[in-house]
């Protein structure tokens, strides 16, 4: 159901390594819960972010989320994309919608995150509360 | 992400949108359930925010038609001799000169001039009115119309919101679907009025009004009919991107057409001319809070509500400071959002009047950063048919 490829943390973000960087989206299920994406503030590339530090805002018709860095590190680039298009979230919160790229500073961050199976518990129970 | 179920809910209840008491559903909550719907209260009611995407119901309706559920909407009848005169006396429009199968926005004001709530006024026939009012409002009214009809003679009031359900039909073709449930009834019917007619079958109160600055439809029907009509105008409907609407693209499409809401542009401290609505308040008859609003327009106006355009994009939300180019607060966004058909994120506001020109700059504070904004003229949308007619020099009303 979820992507096997990459890790999830329980605010709905999830986090695919490639090499020594790894790309930063939110899930299926959070572009579900909030409806049309309207608006994307991404952070400037070069940040260093910590672990679980709000690093931008993603804002839908009816409400405004936070973003957190599910590992800490530097942003190497910002998908620049959903300034114009940020439906991209919607339509394709695992591909198209990703909105940062980080070089992490302690990959072992990124093993302490759910994996797929673990995240859709996570989603039951939190539908189900 | 963590918040944002919880942001949209706390907003709700900051807002006074929820009241933590039991839910109402309408009659067609059922159709709503079956449809994936996703619902939320409003005011205590359990309505359709949306059927998948708010953007794609607004599209559909600017570029077909889109069908609402506004069961939750309140319904007054005023019947009687005197009814026409009562009318005159409760509401800042005039009513009296309303002929049969009209219909007519005003907005009703307490005697201090602020604003109880804005309304659709329906003539059904010679001594029978309908008032249909907002949801958020309807015991508030109640209890005001029936308080107000009681020194009078010759006029009855009667809440007859439980016994009649509502739904709209909104978008350029509203009229050509209706047309093959009614016998051409539809198009028949002008803009702002009213008639009984035959929809699929059921006797229904047809009127060509509606609350999105498109051509449009609002169908005052029997509760038992409601799922029947629903389900048959969007069988009709299907094959030209009919669809089911929420409440989110409801208030988008409102929003773009500048519409008030009450509650936001309107209310108790807001008057109707400081929300722009002058020319529904006729000063040259005698109502309840006429006074206060001849004192109000004599004095000129502190504060009016405004059309702003932001200069990038950002989404301004209820409540949000408007500055002045000093970075000093000079009004709040009443309502605001990313027009879908503009592509640009607009507002209106409630500023000093000093800053109210069209063209003056100013900017919204949008999670403590300014952004630029400048006055425009609304309704921020106007339709095919009025932009083409030079006789609408301003917005059609189609409000409450």
């Amino acid at each position: 159901m979820h992507p096997t490829d990459r890790r999830y943390t329980k605010e709905h973000e999830w986090i695919r390594p490639e090499g020594e960087e790894a790309v930063v989206g939110i899930t299926d299920y959070a572009q579900n819960q909030l409806g049309d994406v309207v608006f994307v503030e991404l952070p400037a590339v070069g940040r260093e972010l910590r672990r679980g530090e709000a690093f931008g805002v993603v804002e839908s018709v009816k409400s405004v989320a936070d973003l957190y860095a599910p590992v800490g590190g530097t942003v190497v680039a910002v998908n620049e994309a959903l300034a114009s298009a940020p439906e991209a979230v919607n339509r394709s919160p695992y591909e198209e919608g990703w909105m940062i790229r980080i070089r992490p500073s302690a990959p072992g961050e990124l093993e302490e995150l759910m994996d797929g199976a673990a995240y859709e518990r996570h989603v039951q129970a939190e539908a189900g509360a | 992400m963590l918040n944002f179920v919880g942001a949209a809910r706390k907003a709700d209840e900051e807002a006074g949108r929820t009241d933590g008491s039991g839910e109402r559903r309408t009659p067609l909550y059922g159709e709503h359930e079956a449809l994936g719907a996703r619902m939320v209260d409003f005011h205590g009611w359990r309505m359709p925010l949306d059927y998948g995407s708010i953007v794609a119901e607004h599209r559909a309706v600017r570029s077909a038609a889109g069908l609402f559920d506004v069961s939750h909407m309140g319904e007054i009848e005023v019947r009687g001799s005197g009814a026409g005169a009562f009318l005159d006396h409760l509401l800042t429009n005039r009513i009296g000169n309303l002929a049969p199968g009209r219909a007519r926005y005003s907005p009703m004001t307490a005697p201090d001039g602020g604003t109880i709530d804005d309304l659709m006024v329906y003539r059904l026939d010679e001594g029978r009115y309908l008032l249909v009012v907002n949801a958020a409002r309807r015991e508030a009214d109640w209890a005001w119309v029936k308080a107000q009809a009681g020194g009078w003679t010759a006029v009855d009031v009667e809440d007859v919101g439980d016994e009649t359900a509502e739904m709209a039909l909104q978008g350029p073709r509203a009229a050509a679907v209706l047309d093959r449930l009614s016998a051409g009834a539809a198009s028949a019917l002008g803009r702002f009025r009213c008639r009984t007619a035959e929809v699929a079958g059921r006797t229904v109160l047809l009127a060509r009004t509606g609350y999105t600055g498109e051509d449009g439809f609002e169908i005052y029907c029997r509760p038992d009919d409601a799922v029947a009509l629903w389900r048959a105008v969007l069988a009709e409907g299907r094959g030209e991107g009919v669809v089911p609407a929420g409440l989110g693209a409801r208030d988008s499409l409102r929003l773009e057409a500048a519409l008030p809401l009450y509650g936001q542009e309107l209310g108790p401290d807001v008057s109707p001319l400081a929300a722009g609505l002058g020319r529904f308040v006729d000063l040259d008859k005698d109502f309840v809070g006429r006074d206060a609003l001849q004192r109000e327009r004599d004095a000129g106006l502190p504060r009016r509500v405004v059309g702003l355009r932001l200069v990038e994009r950002a989404v301004p939300r209820t409540g949000y400071r408007v500055l002045d180019p000093a970075g000093h607060e000079v009004g709040r966004v009443t309502s605001g959002g990313i027009s879908p058909t503009l592509g640009a994120a607009v507002a209106l506001a409630l500023v000093a009047a000093e800053v109210s020109e069209v063209g003056a700059r100013l900017a919204v504070e949008v999670r403590g950063r300014p952004v630029g904004a400048e006055v425009v003229p609304t309704p921020f949308y106007r339709r095919e048919a009025e932009r083409s007619d030079a006789s609408h020099g301003s917005a059609v009303h189609e409000g409450a």
